[in-house]
Order: C-alpha cells, then sequence, then structure tokens
C-alpha cells in the first residue's frame, strides 16, 4: 500500500495487477522441477565414481542428509523448535539392530518398513503430549524423551548390550542380490536410493495443501486457529511423518556400519543435526543436503588434525551463521544473486 | 540407628548438597530467561569456565579455596558482561531458535578453548584440612565437604532472598518478570537490571563449578554434560521465581539421588520420568505463570 500511495496515480492498478500476476504464476510453477534440482543428484552420483574408497563415509553423509531432511519437515515447515530428534533416529536404529541380533530378521528393505512403523509410532504418540507445550517447556521435554530412551535402553543391557550396543550385525544382501562390499559401494547407492524416495515424498508433502497449512501455523498459528484449521492434528501428523524418516535415517545408519550403540540417542546428535539443516537453511528442502556435506566433510578433516579445532570451528560457524547469516548458506546465495539482480555490473 | 534410616538420611544428605549445587548454578539462568526470555544453553559453559579459574588460582597462583571461589565469581560475572553486551544483546529479539544455537556455538568453544588448554581428563583440586574428612553429627559422621556446599548454598539462599523481596533493585526484578513492557514504561531499566542480574547469574553458576569440582570432578564436557539438568530445575521451577528454583533444585536433587542409590544401573531414567510428569501437568513449572 505505501508503495502503491507513493508512485503516481495511474500506476498503482498496473503494478499491483502484474505482481498479483507473478504471484499467481509464482504459486502456480513453484512446485515444478527446477534444472538444478538434478544438481545435488548429478554430484552424489559424481561422487561415487569420483572417490571410490570415500564411499563408507559418503553413505554415512547420505544418512545425515536424510535425517537433516526430517527435521527440516518439523524445524523449517512446521516451525517446531526440538532439541531431541535424535529419540526417533535412535529408535530407529535400534529396531533394526535388535530385530537383526535377536530375530535374525536382516532383510534390509522390510527392516526400513519396520523402523519407518516403529519410529512414526513412538513420534506420534510423544507428539500428542509434547506437542501442546512452546518454548523452553518444550525444549526440555524433547530433551528429556531422547535422554529417557537412552536410559530405557541402558535398563535392559540383556536386550540392546547397554551402552557397549549391539556389534557385528548381520544383514542380508539388498533384494537378496547385492551382498555388501568392502568399499560399501552397494550400502552408498542403497542409501541414496532410499534418500531420493524419501526425498521425493518429503517434496511432495511440503508442496501440498498440507504442506501450506503447516507454513500458515509457522508464520502466524492465531490466524490458523481463527480459519479453523486443526492445528494440533496437523502437528502431530507432521511430527510423525518426520520421526518415521529420521527412524528410517537411524535404521540405515546402523544397517551400512552393521553395528548400533546408544549413542545414537546423545544431545550431540540432536543438536548436530539441527547445526547442519541451520548451516545450509531451513525451510528449503536442500538446505540438509548442503548443510550435511559441509559438517560432516569439515567434521572429517578438522577431526583429524584434533577434536578441540572440529568442536571450536563448528561453534564459530553456528556463531557466525546465527549473526550474519540467518538463513542458511542457501539463504546467503538467494541474498547475493537478489544483489547481483538490483546492481547488474555496468 | 537402623540401616534403613541410614540410607534415608544419606539420600537426604547427599540430594541436599546436589541440590544446593544445581540451585547456586540454575538461579541465574532461572532469572535471566524470566526476565528476557532468552535461551541461554552457553550457561553451563560459565559453571565450566568457573571451575578451572578456582582450579588455575588453587594451583598456579596458589591461592585459598575461598579467595579462589570470589575470584571466579568476580572475573566470570564481568567477563559475562563482555558476551551479554557483545552478543546476546542482539539476539534478545530474535527467535527462540536463534538463541538456542548461538549459545551452543558458544558452548561448543568453550569447551574446545578448555580442553586445548587444560586437556580433556578429569581435573581435581587439594582442599584445606579444615574441608577434607568427616564431621561428627552425633548419630553418624557426615562429609565435611558436602556440608560446606550445603552451608553456602543456605547464606546463598539467605542474600538472594533478601536481595530479591527486600531490596529496591530486588522489587525492580520482580517487576519486570512479571511484566516487562509495564515495567520499562514507568522507567526501569530493563536492559541494564538485565545486564546486572546477568553478570550475578553468571558469576553464580562460575561458584557452583568451583564447588563441583571436588563433587563430580571437573572436565571441559561438564558444559553440556549438566546442561540438562539446570533447563530441567529452571522449566520445573518456573522462570523468573527464587522460590520454585529453590523447589525443584530440591525435588530433583534428592530423587536424582534416591534414584541412583537404589537403582545404580537406571537412576538415571526417574529424575527425567518426574521432572517430563511435572512439566505435562504443569507447562509453566510449580512456581511459573502461564
Amino acid at each position: 500500500m505505501t508503495d502503491a500511495l507513493a508512485t503516481s496515480s495511474a500506476a498503482p492498478d498496473a503494478s499491483s495487477a502484474s505482481a498479483r500476476a507473478r504471484a499467481v504464476a509464482y504459486l502456480a510453477e513453484r512446485h515444478r522441477l527446477q534444472i538444478w534440482e538434478a544438481l545435488p543428484w548429478g554430484l552424489a552420483l559424481a561422487a561415487f565414481w569420483l572417490f571410490p574408497d570415500r564411499l563408507t563415509f559418503g553413505s554415512q553423509v547420505l544418512v545425515m542428509v536424510l535425517f537433516a531432511l526430517s527435521l527440516d519437515l518439523i524445524l523449517g515447515f512446521a516451525g517446531i523448535v526440538t532439541l531431541g530428534q535424535a529419540a526417533y533416529f535412535g529408535v530407529g536404529a535400534y529396531t533394526v539392530g535388535l530385530l537383526a541380533a535377536h530375530l535374525n530378521w536382516g532383510e534390509p528393505i522390510s527392516g526400513l518398513f519396520a523402523a519407518a512403523a516403529v519410529a512414526g509410532a513412538v513420534g506420534s504418540a510423544t507428539g500428542f503430549v509434547l506437542l501442546r507445550y512452546r518454548g523452553l517447556t518444550l525444549l526440555v521435554l524433547t530433551l528429556a524423551t531422547a535422554i529417557m530412551l537412552q536410559e530405557l535402553g541402558n535398563l535392559f543391557p540383556r536386550l540392546t548390550g547397554g551402552y557397549d550396543g549391539l556389534p557385528g550385525l548381520v544383514f542380508a544382501p539388498l533384494f537378496g542380490v547385492f551382498d555388501y562390499d568392502l568399499y560399501g559401494r552397494v550400502n552408498y547407492l542403497y542409501v541414496l536410493g532410499v534418500l531420493f524416495v524419501l526425498f521425493w515424498l518429503v517434496r511432495r508433502i511440503v508442496y501440498s495443501p498440507f504442506g501450506q497449512t503447516l507454513a500458515g501455523i509457522r508464520e502466524n498459528v492465531g490466524r490458523m486457529h481463527a480459519i479453523g484449521s486443526p492445528v494440533r492434528l496437523r502437528l502431530v501428523v507432521v511430527y510423525t511423518i518426520a520421526a518415521a524418516i529420521s527412524g528410517v535415517a537411524g535404521a540405515l545408519f546402523t544397517q551400512t556400519n552393521a553395528y548400533v550403540t546408544l549413542g545414537v540417542f546423545d544431545f550431540d546428535n540432536s543438536a548436530g543435526v539441527m547445526v547442519m539443516l541451520i548451516l545450509g537453511g531451513t525451510g528449503r528442502l536442500y538446505g540438509a543436503f548442503v548443510g550435511a556435506v559441509i559438517y560432516m566433510v569439515l567434521q572429517d578433516y578438522l577431526s583429524k588434525e584434533s577434536q578441540q579445532y572440529w568442536h571450536f570451528g563448528i561453534g564459530l560457524l553456528l556463531v557466525l551463521t546465527v549473526l550474519f547469516a540467518r538463513r542458511g548458506l542457501l539463504g546467503l546465495f538467494e541474498d547475493a544473486g537478489a544483489f547481483l539482480r538490483r546492481n547488474p555490473k555496468p | 540407628m537402623s540401616p534403613t534410616a541410614n540410607i534415608i538420611v544419606s539420600i537426604l544428605f547427599d540430594g541436599l548438597a546436589y541440590a544446593m549445587f544445581l540451585f547456586i548454578v540454575s538461579v541465574g539462568l532461572s532469572v535471566t530467561m524470566g526476565l528476557m526470555g532468552f535461551v541461554n544453553l552457553a550457561h553451563g559453559a560459565f559453571a565450566m569456565a568457573g571451575g578451572y579459574i578456582v582450579l588455575t588460582a588453587m594451583r598456579s597462583w596458589d591461592m585459598p579455596f575461598f579467595l579462589a571461589l570470589v575470584l571466579t565469581f568476580v572475573l566470570v560475572g564481568a567477563a559475562s558482561v563482555v558476551f551479554e553486551r557483545t552478543l546476546y544483546a542482539r539476539l534478545y529479539k530474535a527467535t527462540e531458535l536463534e538463541q538456542v544455537l548461538l549459545t551452543i556455538g558458544l558452548a561448543f568453544m568453550a569447551i574446545a578453548t578448555f580442553t586445548y588448554l587444560y586437556g580433556p581428563r578429569p581435573q581435581s583440586i587439594a582442599l584445606p584440612a579444615y574441608l577434607t574428612g568427616q564431621i561428627d553429627g552425633g548419630f553418624r559422621t557426615f562429609p565435611t565437604y558436602r556440608v560446606f556446599v550445603i552451608a553456602v548454598g543456605a547464606a546463598l539462599i539467605a542474600v538472594l532472598w533478601y536481595g530479591f523481596e527486600r531490596t529496591n533493585i530486588g522489587a525492580k526484578i520482580r517487576a519486570a518478570v512479571d511484566n516487562r513492557r509495564m515495567a520499562q514504561s514507568i522507567g526501569i531499566d530493563v536492559d541494564r537490571l538485565f545486564t546486572l542480574t546477568f553478570a550475578v547469574g553468571s558469576g553464580l553458576a562460575a561458584l557452583g563449578g568451583g564447588l563441583a569440582i571436588q563433587l563430580f570432578g571437573l572436565t571441559p564436557s561438564f558444559a553440556v554434560l549438566y546442561l540438562v539438568f539446570f533447563l530441567l530445575v529452571v522449566a520445573v521451577g518456573g522462570l523468573g521465581s527464587l522460590k520454585g528454583t529453590l523447589v525443584a533444585a530440591i525435588l530433583l536433587g534428592v530423587c536424582d539421588t534416591a534414584g541412583k542409590y537404589m537403582f545404580a544401573d537406571a537412576g538415571g531414567f526417574f529424575i527425567y520420568a518426574l521432572a517430563v510428569l511435572i512439566l505435562l501437568i504443569k507447562p509453566a513449572g510449580l512456581y511459573g505463570r502461564d
């Protein structure tokens, strides 16, 4: 309105009409696949050929991308601030771990479904209770949920192996055909495939009317209540979906490592995945890719030097991100792009 | 004395010593959160830094324990003002998520710095002779150091209670916690008040860190290891409430100790279960406002 008043009297109609047309075009087009969206997948495949001896590490990165993606769904799109997403990652990880260790159920794909079902069930049960709260109470409750699950695992050491975890798990070949090789080639492609399928799912969710409701809840929860949207139900549903995806990430973690320990429930894990997402940028799907890759590569590189360098580096990066790049690295790229468009080179 | 009664006394005594530690560290966090709604996950790092200052003062500068505790209170309190003015103040109006991230980042950097300086292994200090050994309580003996921690805690409670309830500044803080905008509109400088409470709260955290060396051992990971407990105490007690923080610290301290006495393997579970239960029933904490 203020813009319209500032310009001449004839201009507002034309400019607001064209602005509206642009907005409509944006809304109608934004879910379409863009050409650059092939880039991360191309890079992931290129990495398969370029770094044949680092594929085990590569699988770990892809697992964390998936984990960060699940967090993006609730943190970036629904605006739920949680410090305990490792709870569901851990539940998924232990689901396949326990099945393989005690029931000899080592078939990987059905293991993923089992992990998703169990983590989703835990997510919906905890989410039903937790999502009534906000602020510090929610932070503390989510944090406590993860620690309680960890302590619960520690209560039954005969089943879970306590803090030593479940080492030396055996998983069946993928589709009964592809056995796991020393270089992790099968694992890498397996994780990439699962990531692709779930990414497609998350992308569909985000651009669906359901996804729009989530954005509405994030931006203005009072207004969503006012227009009669079932806010709590929507939140529980998305929390459950995110928990199931986190569970799949945890299951992949166990399957690719062939072991699992109670460390998966650590605060470090919950905080780490949040840091990844923030570095990349929340609420933009591909932020999970950028953030997880940067975080894991930095960790790999700096931890070789010394653990302290890594902790200091990630702490500093986090502080700088919050102070100067609040929308993450992808946000920074966008800002730079917008700046260049506004001030084209002479 | 019967064995059962003996165990109950032990639980109450150790639990109370633990509760005093939790209270001393958490009270600053509670008041600053109540005042500004700022989620400060670096609070544990101030406690950890305080512990290392006590350690250095005693080992390298041959300072007596008491003086080292005073020194750490002053130094960390002063240093926290620098952090508050340069970093925290920029984020008062930012989202909770950004505050969480900034302070996690600071905590990580603090852990790295202190690991670099002091190494990752647990450290201990040589206490003066009058704080070691046992005190005869008539029917049984008590470890002197824990009696000392309880005494320090009780003294601080008295001082804080007086400061909160009987002084002008305390009244201003309570007013600002209740309704910040109203307090501002009648001319209370809430920003300055916050800086002051932040400094005192951080200093108290450092003092708690110094006291904790002999209770738990000091490592750089202290900064996040006990952070969860501090947050539990603050959330269960209710933001900005002195009384709530004290009640929550005693409740959680005694229950945690009891859990560890009775179920050595699973002791950790009960304190979380208890805290979650309380928060589910009273989301704003025992003495907080909805």
